[in-house]
């Protein structure tokens, strides 16, 4: 029996105490009962879906959302423990879980650690009170080195803090000032993203004292060579891990020699999405790829929870639970939507579009070993055109020539993975 | 056979707005042809670009049944014109096929000044003309002043001219009862050889042309050869028929006084000439009927596909447009900035933008025009002359004598309080005054000559803000005139655009420059380095703006692994730049090439 597959877990908890100004995610405030009701139907489906994955081995778990810390804990606890009895879970696995300050109690963070949660993303934003009322948080400062501090105590060893730039009213000096505490706590990994401002958020419709793009663009570059300089490497394009081990030989945040464990605090979970391994989104409107095939829960919170708990009340939330018989016909498909089997020439490009988002790139071997083409022959042209504009750069890592955008490609990603679309 | 005597031929002319289209339908509808329910709102202009502009574009005809108050029943052939002046050409080619015309005219507004081009067209052509007034039950309207005018200035009788209103369905069957009374009935001779004048056709892909046809003398049926005699091809006719109103009507013959359609399988368009006679090939007459007179396009541009893959199909949208307005003119050429295209010519600026709308829409091509230029006759210093078209061939300036360029006579028609604001307008188009008439206490008729290049660009537009609308434009071409012009050049990031250059007086080259690089700047995204936009004039830079390189373009958080999402984002910047050419390192929105065409009035 070969257990080699490897698979990561995604659950999502689409509850927050109150939504943030900025937020796009699939997340909304809701009562206990609805709670209850939710993640109810969240073990079904892990029950149900499991049987099909029973030859992969979990690598890594994530439980994002929303504010999972935002339900009690034990809600928490018992899906770990429906997880654990359903999938097989490495005993080395990355079990991620996402929270937010002013949420989470010394107890509730004790609970989540003994249910085997072993690293935590702390959603902070910001450490300017002004700055964290703008946007809509519900903490201060405060409230988050209370957390933070609590987190340590609870057991944590692996700690990220996500912070964002570009905020309405925030200075370059107000952003580094926040950056600087952060770095004085010494987490394992530091999130740092640049505020965009989307379309169906509260913000787009407002009229907001944004940093010019140049002071964005400072604020971004400020964060590289500060994390740079205090032993955090970038290894994704926002996304930052304290070094592990000897780093003297590092510069500029780009690590051209990577030493045994030097990644290690790198969030294993997030490079899957990047490298294309299997993932298995659980729970409300996650997503999905494996073994080059795609799909989507459904984003509709009645029909997820009328599937698994029968024609239940979402809002009432009397449950009328479905006996194991009447489960046995039905098939989880139907609340998936959007099912996606990935061509060859998706694949490529999404190997290149998804692999660039890393800093070290794409491996120019693998591609050959995986498509049989050399990158030349399929991207000659792409190459050469931001290889001569400087955006792209050809390095030699660990005996493997990888293709990486430049530190300027860095900042115009975009710009050239949608030239890596074929037609 | 048709009784020639129960036959009328006409069209409708008048200025634009003054209510030619809504009169057609009327009478459409009072002919009883079609039910109210079955009419669309204007019938004739079933052209989607013509019923968003209001305007009629391609004349067409409709055949009315007609039981007059005398007892008879009448055929009633109205062929629809176009309004503007650049159509002036469209008109002329329906007149050709018409026996008499309804000049309309607004009870509120008078005689404009595309009403007395129109009319003398028709005069032109020897048709009786008479009035009727539209508009009538307008609070202002002023139906007698109006009917003097009309006798005033055009010199025709109106005083038992119909009192109607087009819109409310008033006064319809006098203007019917005056088309029986009034205009001729047709007086060829159907036992003499065809002689049929071909003015207008269109392709069908299944029909191949289909030509329309005045048939002066002689019979076209169904089996019979026909010869057009310009080209000397010859067809078996398939089909013959009247125009119904939005579909043809077969019928077996089309006889001399008759208007109506014929297809004989003409597969290639270039055979059948707007303009040119058809004729029995059994029997062939020996002399054309008179054509009309060839027209000469006044405003150049290059019209290139957006994606050079697309070439061969805007040369078949070409060609088949050309088959129903001959006075389109291309040829093809190529432009290091956009590729292969070709150099078309047109009446008028309104023309070219009607061209490029049929282009768009019907043959759903995507386009990049360049600016629109005129045609400068070139003296070289060894003597030669050549007409420039393209500002791209300008010979090196060592080579020049001296160059002229065409000047038109405008009239423009305004109401007393905005002369000065036009004058003003005039004089920032290097135009030369010439006289102001007052025709009423109200209205004048200011006369300038003007350079062509001065009134292509946004003259139109200027003339109708300043004048919030009251302005209406007439002209005709001149002649030539030396001037000391320039070859303005656009240079993006360092490198010369073929497709922006354009010719200007020397005196507005500065202007126009800045301009144009203020332009382009808001047009041209911002990319990873800096691009300078300079405009220079004989290798002098005169104006420079400057795109700054851009610094931010990540995608937000990558939530939960929703790749599908972020893909759609880039699948979106992707498609944006395919609408981008490549100019050396900058990709350039075809948008930034349309933009310049109309530098906005402050």
């Amino acid at each position: 029996m070969s257990k080699d597959k490897a698979l990561s877990l995604y659950v999502h908890i689409p509850f927050c105490k109150q939504k943030c100004l900025y937020c796009d995610f699939l997340s909304f405030p809701a009562g206990e009962q609805q709670i209850d009701c939710y993640f109810n139907a969240l073990s079904k489906e892990i029950q149900m879906t499991a049987e099909d994955y029973k030859d992969y081995e979990v690598k890594s778990v994530f439980i994002g959302g929303g504010t999972p810390s935002f339900p009690e804990a034990r809600y928490i606890a018992e899906l770990m423990a429906e997880l654990h009895s359903s999938f097989n879970i490495s005993s080395d696995a990355e079990i991620s879980m996402e929270l937010n300050p002013g949420t989470a109690s010394l107890e509730k963070l004790v609970t989540y650690r003994q249910a085997g949660v072993n690293r935590l993303s702390i959603g902070t934003q910001s450490l300017d009170d002004a700055a964290l009322k703008a946007i809509g948080r519900i903490h201060d400062a405060r409230t988050f080195y209370e957390t933070y501090q609590n987190a340590r105590k609870a057991g944590f060893e692996n700690i990220n803090i996500d912070i964002m730039s570009a905020l309405p009213g925030q200075s370059i000096e107000t952003y580094m000032d926040t950056v600087k505490k952060v770095v004085e706590l010494h987490p394992e990994h530091i999130s740092a993203y640049s505020l965009i401002i989307e379309e169906g958020t509260p913000f787009y419709d407002m009229d907001l004292d944004l940093p010019s793009e140049d002071e964005d663009r400072e604020m971004y570059h400020r964060t590289r060579d500060y994390l740079a300089e205090h032993g955090y490497h970038r290894y994704e394009i926002s996304n930052y891990a304290l070094d592990y081990g000897d780093s003297d030989s590092l510069d500029s945040g780009i690590a051209d020699e990577y030493l045994p464990d030097f990644e290690k605090y790198e969030c294993y979970h997030n490079k899957v999405y990047w490298t294309r391994g299997n993932y298995l989104g659980l729970g409300l409107g996650s997503s999905s790829m494996v073994e080059n095939v795609r799909w989507k829960n459904t984003s509709d919170m009645r029909e997820y929870v009328d599937f698994f708990m029968g024609a239940s009340n979402y809002q009432n939330a009397d449950v009328t639970k479905l006996s194991s018989g009447e489960m046995e016909n039905i098939s989880v498909d139907s609340i998936r939507e959007d099912y996606q089997k990935l061509s060859d020439s998706e694949v490529m490009e999404e190997f290149m579009f998804l692999g660039l988002r890393l800093v070290r790139g794409i491996d120019t071997e693998e591609f050959k070993a995986l498509f049989n083409r050399d990158i030349r022959e399929v991207y000659g042209e792409v190459i050469e055109k931001y290889t001569t504009q400087g955006l792209l750069e050809f390095a030699d890592i660990s005996g493997h020539r990888y293709l990486r955008l430049t530190t300027k490609g860095l900042d115009v990603s975009n710009t050239v993975m949608a030239d890596f679309l074929l037609d | 056979m048709a009784d020639q005597s129960k036959i009328r031929n006409f069209s409708i002319v008048a200025h634009i707005d003054h209510g030619k289209s809504t009169l057609a339908d009327r009478m459409i509808e009072k002919t009883g042809v079609l039910t109210s329910r079955e009419m669309q709102n204007q019938v004739l202009d079933n052209m989607d670009i013509e019923r968003e502009r209001g305007i009629t574009i391609k004349s067409q005809a409709v055949r009315l049944i007609y039981k007059a108050k005398d007892g008879n029943e009448y055929t009633l052939n109205m062929i629809d014109t176009p309004g503007h002046v650049d159509f002036g050409y469209e008109v002329s080619r329906s007149l050709a096929a018409c026996d008499g015309a309804i000049l309309v005219v607004d009870a509120t507004q008078g005689v404009e000044a595309q009403t007395l081009a129109n009319v003398y067209l028709a005069l032109d052509h020897d048709l009786d003309v008479f009035p009727v007034i539209n508009k009538i039950d307008l609070p202002s309207a002023q139906p007698q002043e109006v009917k003097d005018e009309i006798e005033d200035v055009i010199g025709i009788e109106a005083q038992d001219a119909p009192l109607i209103s087009a819109k409310n369905g008033i006064g319809i069957e006098d203007v019917l009862e005056a088309v029986v009374a009034k205009i001729p009935a047709p007086n060829g001779d159907a036992n003499k050889p065809l002689t049929a004048l071909i003015f207008d056709s269109v392709y069908d892909s299944y029909r191949g042309v289909i030509v329309f046809v005045r048939v002066r003398d002689g019979v076209i049926r169904k089996g019979m050869k026909v010869k057009f005699m310009a080209t000397g091809a010859e067809s078996e006719v398939v089909e013959v028929g009247y125009f119904g109103p939005g579909r043809f009507i077969a019928s077996d013959e089309l006889s001399a006084g008759d208007v109506g359609y014929f297809t004989a399988s003409i597969k290639n368009i270039q055979d059948t000439r707007v303009g040119d006679t058809v004729t029995d090939s059994a029997n062939p007459v020996s002399e054309p009927l008179p054509g009309y007179k060839k027209v000469m396009p006044m405003v150049y541009c290059g019209l290139y596909p957006a994606d050079s893959a697309h070439y061969s199909d805007l040369r078949d949208a070409l060609e088949k447009l050309q088959l129903n307005d001959a006075s389109l003119f291309y040829e093809p050429e190529t432009s290091q900035a956009l590729g292969f295209g070709f150099r078309a010519g047109f009446l008028g600026l309104l023309h070219l933008e009607v061209i490029q709308e049929r282009l768009e829409r019907e043959y759903d091509l995507n386009l990049v025009t360049t600016a629109p230029g005129v045609v400068y006759k070139v003296h070289k210093t060894d003597g030669t002359v050549f007409d420039l078209t393209n500002p791209t061939n300008l010979p090196d300036p060592s080579e020049i004598d001296y160059m002229e360029e065409p000047m038109v006579n405008g009239e423009i028609m305004v109401t007393t309080e905005y002369v000065g604001a036009i004058m003003q307008l005039c004089q920032e188009r290097r135009g030369r005054y010439i006289s102001t008439d007052y025709i009423e206490q109200t209205r004048a008729i200011l006369k300038y000559e003007l350079p062509l290049n001065e009134i292509i660009y946004d003259f139109f537009d200027a003339l109708k803000s300043r004048s919030r609308g009251y302005a209406s434009f007439d002209y005709e071409l001149k002649g030539y005139e030396k001037s000391e012009l320039v070859k303005l050049d656009i240079l993006i990031n360092k490198e010369e655009v073929d497709a922006l250059s354009f010719i200007v007086h020397k005196d507005g080259a500065y202007e126009r420059g800045r301009k144009m690089c203020e332009k382009l700047k808001d047009e041209i995204p911002r990319h990873m380095f800096e691009i300078p936009i300079q405009a220079a004039v004989g290798g002098k830079v005169i104006a420079r703006e400057t795109v700054r390189a851009y610094r931010k373009d990540v995608l937000a958080k990558c939530y939960g692994g929703d790749i599908t999402r972020k893909k759609k984002l880039l699948e979106k910047q992707k498609e944006g730049k395919k609408k981008m050419r490549q100019i050396g390192s900058v990709e350039v929105p075809q948008a930034a090439f349309l933009s310049v065409l109309k530098l906005d009035e402050e």
